[in-house]
């Protein structure tokens, strides 16, 4: 077993904090407090690469590997973690593609995402099918050799900046539940799609999340992703691969929250001394370092598997349901630590909790983790 | 062991109820997005009787008992946690230390139109380099003839900037340690008295709180709360109150979580079916209630010592710690039952995750309630 990274690695890393340091970490907090979306930070990281990380060289990305990427997040979501998913959103638009698309697909729409820094969003989720994705309303009518594309999808990362979708429409009844579930791709520019309300958030507000309408949109056999009923199969498969990402979002989050708590515990002084000094802090950092560290090493094995080709869904939401939860209780504790001055704007702690919160919602809450864990667990016995 | 409200408490409770659900649920929200003091619906709250809920009718309260201010404030959490802090600031720690340890004279005039609600109080111990550690006061009281010149800085005051009086800890013998702490009342429109801009803060967004400078503050001797010295004592012994209403104002916001949730888990559906009926939501819902009813116990037990005149530091810090890490974890589970619903601004239940956390941090963190409860523990 070898846990060193790359030279080739450690090289991405130090880029990407290089950035994060220089760019990310000066802005975020004004980002947040306005819900500004992160333009000219996107543009400059599109530049580096930071953007399209999993696109494939042939289609004129860098072609990173999940574990390459998730390192690079890390260094990302350290500085902001809204800004982190802003950053990843295109890889989960592209990931469809790059699983069942045509080669054709993949030119068109990858290689527009590589020309320049435009955006594409996955448009999965509706008001009323979040978790369940099965119970998705979206559907589609067949007229000749066209599809007629109708409804609303919700929660849409990068929706409002996305110069095209991957989306999800049923062919069937809603009673047919995961089966007749179709993949489409969905420029922006065809008539009918338009972009609803977007969302004031808890955190991660610098992300842009808004509706997505469709409203008898046309769309031919050049915009189906894979075939007919395969929807529902490429979306699981989508998260599984993506699931890794947000495991990186948490450890940024968690390795932020350690390093500010380590750096105000040595200095803010209670009864006499450094409160680092009292045990009750010791075993909170304790605690914050080992969470850190396992969501890490679950992290990697599941982005290292995804690597070797053994996709194991079991492992992906390992990372991204510990990792979650772990950011939670970590980014709370590091609120505790540092008291008053925790719970007030002048310091960052308060931003990572509000932050960590959706790791725990979006790309399957940390409840449908737990049901993807215990499927697996329970359809493996023989 | 008697666990039934009496009919006047559960008429106050009814009321605060009721009042919390017409005035103060429909608008909580804009009065949290806007940084807003709803100084209206502290002006109606007033009117209930709810500045001074267990200060004595003559001295202008509602003559009621501790337990049934701790009903009211988490009546009124429920509907507004910057309102039930606001309301909880006026009745612990201002009107009860002026009760306790004011003169006659005193209580006339700072104490009876608080009291009343005609005018507010607030409270200043926190300085900069003291929170947690209270007796380092930086803040200095000069003797001088029949008066007191002070200076330093206080922060964190809770109704610091709509306050008409502040009950202010200074040192005036800083060789005396904790000894050497002294209390004073003193107008907020005193020369000298400079009140910042409000804090930027997580949550109890409606609650104004600020920084005070004090700039040769001169405060005449009349206006002393108890002896030289007095000070750290009576700062204590306020906050064995206070923490009683915090705990209150926490499991306010954890029922306001908690019913949103049920109510949501019965109409959401998923899998066909409302999510009420998966297992995963149902034992959170029963872990939350359970939660709820066991704070509220430490709560009310802790309200009956004070009310029997016992001493109750240790109660009040375990019905305060409890009661504020259940509003966490309570809160949390709410806005996870929601999903992505939950982490809108659409609805109210992000906001109850983000006021329950100071219930952790103020009048003492969890840190410092573990610290009153283990040497309390070590000391029999």
């Amino acid at each position: 077993m070898d846990f060193a990274i790359s030279d080739e690695q450690k090289r991405l890393v130090d880029t990407a904090r290089k950035f994060t340091r220089e760019k990310i970490i000066p802005v975020a907090q004004k980002l947040d407090e306005h819900g500004t979306f992160p333009q000219e930070i996107c543009e400059q990281g599109f530049e580096l690469g930071l953007m399209n990380a999993e696109v494939p060289q042939e289609y004129g990305g860098i072609g990173l590997s999940c574990l390459d990427h998730v390192l690079m997040l890390e260094e990302i979501n350290y500085g902001c973690a809204g800004i982190g998913t802003t950053l990843a959103a295109n890889n989960l638009a592209a990931m469809p593609l790059l699983l069942a698309g045509s080669e054709e697909q993949k030119k068109k729409y990858l290689g527009a995402l590589t020309d320049g820094p435009i955006f594409a969003a996955y448009a999965c989720s509706e008001p009323d099918a979040g978790s369940d994705v099965a119970g998705m309303r979206t559907h589609v009518r067949k007229v000749g050799d066209e599809y007629v594309l109708t409804g609303q999808k919700r929660w849409i990362t990068n929706g409002g900046h996305a110069s095209w979708y991957t989306t999800f429409a049923r062919t069937g009844d809603v009673k047919d539940r995961h089966k007749g579930i179709t993949c489409f791709v969905v420029p922006r520019d065809l008539p009918g799609v338009s972009v609803g309300k977007k969302e004031d958030k808890l955190g991660q507000r610098a992300s842009d999340t808004c509706d997505i309408l469709f409203e008898e949109v046309k769309l031919t056999r050049a915009h189906l992703v894979g075939e007919e009923g395969d929807g529902f199969k490429v979306a699981m498969k989508t998260f599984d691969r993506s699931r890794p990402w947000i495991a990186a979002g948490a450890t940024g989050i968690m390795r932020r929250a350690l390093d500010e708590c380590r750096r105000y515990a040595l200095e803010r002084k209670a009864f006499g001394q450094a409160i680092a000094q009292f045990q009750a802090v010791q075993f909170m950092l304790a605690e914050m370092a080992m969470k850190y560290e396992a969501t890490r090493l679950l992290m990697l094995k599941a982005a290292w598997s995804i690597g070797q080709g053994k996709l194991d869904a079991i492992e992906s939401s390992y990372a991204k349901a510990f990792g979650a939860d772990s950011a939670m209780a970590v980014a709370t504790d590091a609120v505790q630590i540092f008291g008053g001055y925790g719970y007030t704007r002048e310091y960052p702690v308060e931003k990572l909790m509000r932050d960590a919160k959706l790791l725990q919602i979006y790309e399957g809450t940390s409840q449908i983790q737990r049901m993807v864990i215990a499927r697996n667990l329970l359809s493996a016995v023989q | 062991m008697q666990t039934e409200l009496t009919e006047e408490q559960r008429q106050l409770r009814d009321t605060c109820r009721e009042f919390a659900a017409r005035e103060l649920v429909p608008q909580a929200k804009r009065w949290d997005h806007e940084h807003r003091f709803p100084a209206e619906a502290v002006k109606k709250r007033f009117e209930l009787g709810l500045a001074g809920v267990a200060v004595p009718a003559e001295h202008g309260g509602a003559g009621m008992d501790n337990v049934g201010y701790a009903l009211a404030i988490e009546e009124i959490s429920r509907g507004c946690a910057s309102v039930g802090v606001t309301l909880s600031v006026n009745n612990s720690l201002y009107c009860d230390p002026v009760l306790k340890y004011g003169t006659p004279a005193q209580r006339d005039i700072w104490l009876k139109p608080f009291a009343a609600g005609d005018k507010l109080g607030c409270f200043g111990l926190t300085e900069p380099q003291a929170g947690s550690d209270a007796a380092e006061q930086r803040t200095r009281a000069v003797r001088k003839g029949d008066k007191y010149v002070i200076n330093g800085t206080k922060n964190w005051i809770t109704n610091g900037p709509v306050a008409d009086a502040i009950l202010l800890f200074a040192m005036t013998d800083a060789s005396k340690g904790t000894k050497g702490i002294s209390a004073f009342l003193v107008e907020t429109s005193s020369p000298g008295f400079l009140r910042q801009k409000a804090d930027e803060k997580l949550g109890i967004c409606a609650s104004p709180s600020c920084t005070i400078f004090f700039e040769d503050l001169e405060v005449p001797a009349a206006q002393r709360l108890g002896n030289e010295g007095d000070g750290f004592k009576i700062a204590m012994s306020t906050l064995d109150g206070g923490r009683i209403g915090i705990a209150a104002q926490a499991i306010g916001i954890a029922r306001a979580a908690y019913e949103e949730a049920r109510d949501y888990a019965k109409v959401r559906k998923t899998f066909d079916v409302p999510i009420a009926q998966h297992q995963a939501i149902q034992f959170m819902l029963a872990d939350m209630a359970t939660e709820l009813d066991a704070a509220r116990l430490l709560t009310l037990r802790a309200a009956t010592l004070k009310d029997a005149g016992v001493r109750h530091s240790r109660e009040s810090s375990m019905a305060k710690l409890y009661a504020s890490e259940m509003s966490g974890r309570v809160t949390d589970k709410a806005v996870q039952i929601h999903g992505g619903m939950g982490y809108s601004k659409e609805l109210d239940v992000e906001r109850h995750f983000r006021d329950a956390r100071i219930t952790q941090i103020y009048e003492g963190t969890s840190e410092i309630q573990r610290l009153v409860i283990s040497n309390a523990l070590l000391k029999q």
